[in-house]
């Protein structure tokens, strides 16, 4: 069988179905390593990976240090804050200055759509986006469908609803891209000023109503309130009244849920603001995949890192 | 496959299971301490033979059988051009103060047997560890590695490529020689 056909992992857009199984299949084999008494496989041994991350992160950080770590590659850590980017160093300068160090792979999380792209032009190592801006977060996208995928068996002919901050939402992005290529039917859903126009243009269904979107889906993924984005050159754009109306009208409350005669499964890629997007009772309850995500995450990136090391 | 020429057939290869069992009672007495792994991918078929053998043989005994996958511990990785693709790894058990047979079909340069005793240390540290090999290629070893139990040895060249067959995947039971490149 042959690898994957890219030796980046810059977006969701650029892989085959084929691309996305494999990478399936590895994490499979994956998933049984991590959970075995000794967690750690020397795949990697001889490969260093700089995790650059120019944008805050906790999860999608230490999933990626952890499935380096479990495939034995020596890892380096950067962050922009503590850096010569603060100095006035380029993009390319500060790739270049860590490759020269030898380093092999880079994931990379950048404010700027299209920054991962931009540098794979320009350096050799394989790039791993770990989310562009409000373009794409690829191993986001990997895990959630492949938490689907665990759970119902399948992703094909089902039914999602993405409801939230749309316009802001690289993981809506990647996730639209990702459950189309396997043959899921996505709505998203949310106030028209945190839905970007055309995106129907996408083949995607928009519906305003959470109510009406609930009512036919298998399952919900419910996106963060961005409130770190929610403005504009330092001022400040209201995109709702207020965080409580935004509740009431878009919050995944147990009340809403009873309501419907099915039980959907829920997801949300983290980080939760409770009592905002979802209320607490649905974000522990028996139906929300909320950490079988996060588990599934290091066997996704463990499967990406080694395809794309081979 | 017109150049491959036949080494074993069906009963010779039964007959070596048995064999094999026999050698295997001789050494592990009422088998209470015994595991066995098949090494995937084509070694889990022989170690399924050799369960059932040991098992019909003695029908009180019920040893613990395993499949245990090399890929992520071998040492040809990214020495190739395509990525190896796992198999699944099955081990309900602790290896841990076990005496364990390791099974694969084909003993060749020792690597892949290598990759395993690594991989078989993550499930803990067993107190034994015996090969058990269908085929062993002499003078072809890559790594001081040797079988306790050889079902039969064959010389051979590089070019050379010694493959066992199994009913349940290929139709059919036999081992065969033949010429790699013409594949």
């Amino acid at each position: 069988m042959s690898g994957l056909s890219s030796k980046h992992l810059l977006g969701i857009k650029s892989l085959s179905p084929e691309d996305i199984e494999l990478i399936f299949q590895t994490a499979d084999n994956f998933k049984e390593v991590i959970n075995r008494p000794i967690k750690k496989v020397p795949s990697l041994r001889d490969l260093t990976i700089a995790n650059l991350f120019f944008e805050n992160s906790t999860r999608t950080k230490l999933s990626f240090e952890l499935a380096e770590k479990r495939l034995s590659a020596d890892v380096i850590n950067f962050s922009a804050s503590a850096s010569s980017v603060k100095k006035g160093e380029t993009l390319i300068d500060t790739v270049n200055n860590i490759l020269a160090m030898k380093v092999d792979m880079v994931v990379m999380r950048h404010p700027n759509p299209g920054a991962p792209i931009f540098l794979s032009k320009h350096i050799t190592a394989s790039i791993v986006n770990a989310g562009d801006g409000a373009h794409e977060h690829p191993t986001q996208a990997l895990l959630d469908a492949y938490s689907i995928r665990e759970e119902l068996g399948n992703v094909k002919g089902k039914n999602i609803v993405i409801v939230g901050d749309i316009l802001h939402s690289r993981v809506a992005l990647s996730n639209i891209f990702c459950l189309q290529k396997l043959g899921a039917k996505v709505t998203v859903c949310g106030p028209p000023t945190l839905i970007p126009k055309y995106i129907e243009s996408l083949g995607v269904e928009v519906e305003y109503s959470m109510d009406k979107a609930l009512s036919k889906t298998d399952i919900v993924m419910m996106l963060r309130i961005q409130l770190e984005r929610q403005g504009k050159d330092g001022k400040q754009v209201n995109y709702f009244p207020s965080l409580r109306e935004y509740h009431l009208q878009y919050g995944l409350t147990l009340d809403r849920l009873e309501r419907l005669n099915h039980s959907p499964i829920i997801m949300h890629p983290g980080p939760i603001n409770r009592g905002v997007e979802i209320s607490s009772s649905v974000a522990d309850s028996s139906k929300s995949l909320i950490l079988n995500q996060v588990e599934n995450g290091v066997a996704i990136r463990m499967a990406v890192l080694y395809l794309l090391a081979s | 496959m017109n150049n491959a020429r036949p080494i074993l057939n069906r009963t010779q290869i039964d007959i070596i299971i048995k064999r094999l069992c026999f050698q295997i009672i001789e050494n592990h007495d009422d088998f209470s301490n015994t595991v066995i792994l098949g090494l995937q991918p084509r070694g889990i078929y022989l170690a399924k033979r050799i369960h059932k053998e040991l098992n019909d043989q003695h029908a009180s005994l019920s040893i613990p059988l395993g499949r245990l996958d090399t890929t992520f511990f071998r040492d040809d990785f990214r020495r190739r051009d395509s990525p190896i693709i796992a198999n699944k790894t099955n081990i309900d058990f602790n290896v841990e103060g076990k005496r364990v047979i390791l099974i694969d079909d084909v003993l060749y340069t020792g690597r892949t047997i290598r990759a395993g005793l690594d991989a078989m240390l993550a499930y803990g540290r067993p107190d034994l560890v015996e090969l058990l090999v269908l085929v062993d290629r002499r003078y072809s070893r890559h790594l001081p590695i040797e079988a306790k139990y050889i079902g039969t040895t064959v010389d051979t060249v590089e070019s050379e490529r010694v493959e066992a067959k199994w009913e349940e995947i290929d139709g059919v039971d036999e081992l065969i020689l033949k010429e790699q490149n013409t594949a």
